[in-house]
């Protein structure tokens, strides 16, 4: 996007969203790299860059990957394969080759462990499609305030996709699942380049592996899983955060203790009560912290930049998307007075509960002025978006209303 | 999955070049911050995490790194790697 001068000029001596003349750089980087918010070394260290496979995203790191996808992407239903953004922990991430993959289905809870291969596990089970939401734990995280370390994203480490796969619970009914399990294991095929860094190994609860709806997937909108979101097959739990999407999996355990690695003992913990979430996570849970479980209630505007300029009777449309954990989006409401008055704007298609819904604004008559717009989603269990930020330390769960400022005439 | 890890590096590392365009502020410690952290991770880690920690929050995420993540850093080298995150990329 073009900024004119003289109007970015006018537009900083209105007292818009952009300050000073140092917000050059910021101005375009809060449209392409992600919000302004972000720290100063979070901005300069982006770019646009495509990975092999993959369009121009937002690269946050190189190594290991982590590219988010750029908010104009959302204004989509699905997410496509080839935008949809990157997440890895670790550096070691082979390419594997279908014909060699196999999935061991293990541990001490269960009667009869067995291996699949790819082909088995398309063709001995049920196919199942399913729309689903996969998000980051940590999209968002650059917006915390105060600012907490880790991969500063911005409100792309998300995408909405229609999975296809197996119920994870054929899986395990076929290898006897007995009744002392307590989680189900994933690991996938990346791994740390030293030896000593922890693998990264996830847990679920037993009860979440055996609902309906937690799949294998072997695609993805689609087509086959892209390389960078877990060719061949991935976990998708659909209302959880993404950090159980196990991709590239190798292998899944069942086991009667809890998985105390680095990665489930330690990281994506929230504090205990802090967000009113209703899935728990019991056999993780210490005095203090949990696990994070499911997605919370939220909603992005997809279409407005912040300081973008209308002409005097432009017909100002506001449109976005919403989501929650699975309950279902029952309202989304826009505000253009900065939280004053609220209207309810219109839901899209309802592509199931664990996706993402579409939503539309027209504005009603856009008078010359300065509008502040915000957008607020609620579910069927009466769960809202946060004006303020529920802090933690990790800085998940970032479901705080926007406030986007622009300017009509 | 371990034994996939030596293979996993072939593979990632010709993919992923432009890395090598990473390139930290000029001062003294640079080769030693660069030579240790870049052996798990590209160097863009420490400049999009500033400016966010102070001496004691570049402590920590060393020490993270060397007794969660198994870094090999040497204990002589902690101090200068410390003193020069902090003075190029601290708060």
């Amino acid at each position: 996007m073009i900024v004119d001068r003289r109007k970015f000029l006018a537009a900083s001596a209105s007292g818009l969203a952009v300050a000073g003349l140092a917000s050059w750089r910021t101005l375009a980087a809060d449209l392409e790299l992600g919000p302004s918010a972000l720290l100063r070394g979070a901005l300069d260290s982006a770019e646009l860059a495509a990975l092999p496979g993959k369009v121009a995203l937002i690269k946050r790191t190189w190594r290991p990957p982590n590219f988010e996808t750029p908010v104009s992407w959302f204004t989509q239903a699905f997410t496509p394969n080839d935008a949809f953004f990157v997440r890895y922990h670790l550096a070691g991430i082979p390419e594997v080759a279908a014909q060699d993959w196999r999935l061991a289905i293990g541990g001490d809870s269960l009667a009869r462990p067995y291996q699949l291969s790819l082909a088995q596990l398309r063709s001995e089970f049920e196919a199942v499609e399913l729309n689903a939401l996969c998000i980051c734990s940590g999209n968002r995280r650059g917006l915390s305030s105060p600012h907490v370390g880790g991969v500063q994203w911005g409100y792309g480490a998300m995408g909405n996709a229609r999975w296809k796969g197996v119920r994870l619970k054929h899986v395990l009914e076929r290898a006897g699942i007995q009744k002392e399990a307590l989680e189900v294991v994933f690991d996938g095929a990346d791994a740390g380049v030293l030896d000593k860094t922890p693998d990264f190994i996830k847990s679920i609860p037993a009860w979440k592996a055996m609902d309906e709806n937690t799949l294998l997937a072997y695609e993805m909108n689609g087509e086959a899983l892209p390389h960078w979101n877990g060719y061949p097959v991935r976990v998708v739990v659909p209302g959880w955060t993404a950090t159980y999407w196990m991709k590239h999996l190798t292998s899944i355990q069942v086991v009667r203790q809890p998985e105390r690695n680095f990665w489930m003992a330690t990281a994506y913990r929230i504090p205990k009560g802090k967000f009113a979430l209703v899935d728990r996570f019991v056999s993780q849970e210490t005095e203090t912290n949990t696990p994070i479980t499911e997605m919370v209630v939220s909603s992005l505007i997809t279409n407005l930049e912040p300081g973008q300029r209308f002409g005097a009777g432009a017909t100002v449309d506001v449109t976005g998307v919403a989501w929650d954990s699975g309950f279902g989006i029952s309202a989304l409401e826009v505000s253009m007075d900065g939280g004053r008055s609220w209207r309810p704007a219109e839901l899209g298609a309802d592509l199931g509960r664990f996706a993402w819904r579409q939503w539309r604004y027209a504005m009603p008559e856009a008078r010359p002025g300065n509008y502040v717009v915000m957008a607020r989603a609620s579910n069927r269990i009466g769960s809202s978006q946060t004006y303020e930020l529920n802090f933690n330390p990790a800085g998940y769960h970032n479901n705080v209303v926007q406030r986007i400022e622009i300017q009509v005439g | 999955m371990k034994r996939m890890a030596v293979l996993a590096i072939l593979v990632a590392a010709p993919a992923l070049g432009d890395e090598s365009q990473v390139t930290l502020k000029a001062g003294e410690g640079r080769e030693l911050v660069a030579g240790n952290c870049s052996m798990c991770h590209s160097l863009d880690y420490i400049q999009m995490n500033s400016p966010l920690f102070d001496r004691k929050g570049w402590e920590a995420s060393v020490a993270k790194m060397m007794k969660v993540m198994g870094a090999p850093i040497r204990e002589q080298d902690v101090p200068a790697i410390v003193d020069y995150l902090n003075a190029h990329y601290g708060k």
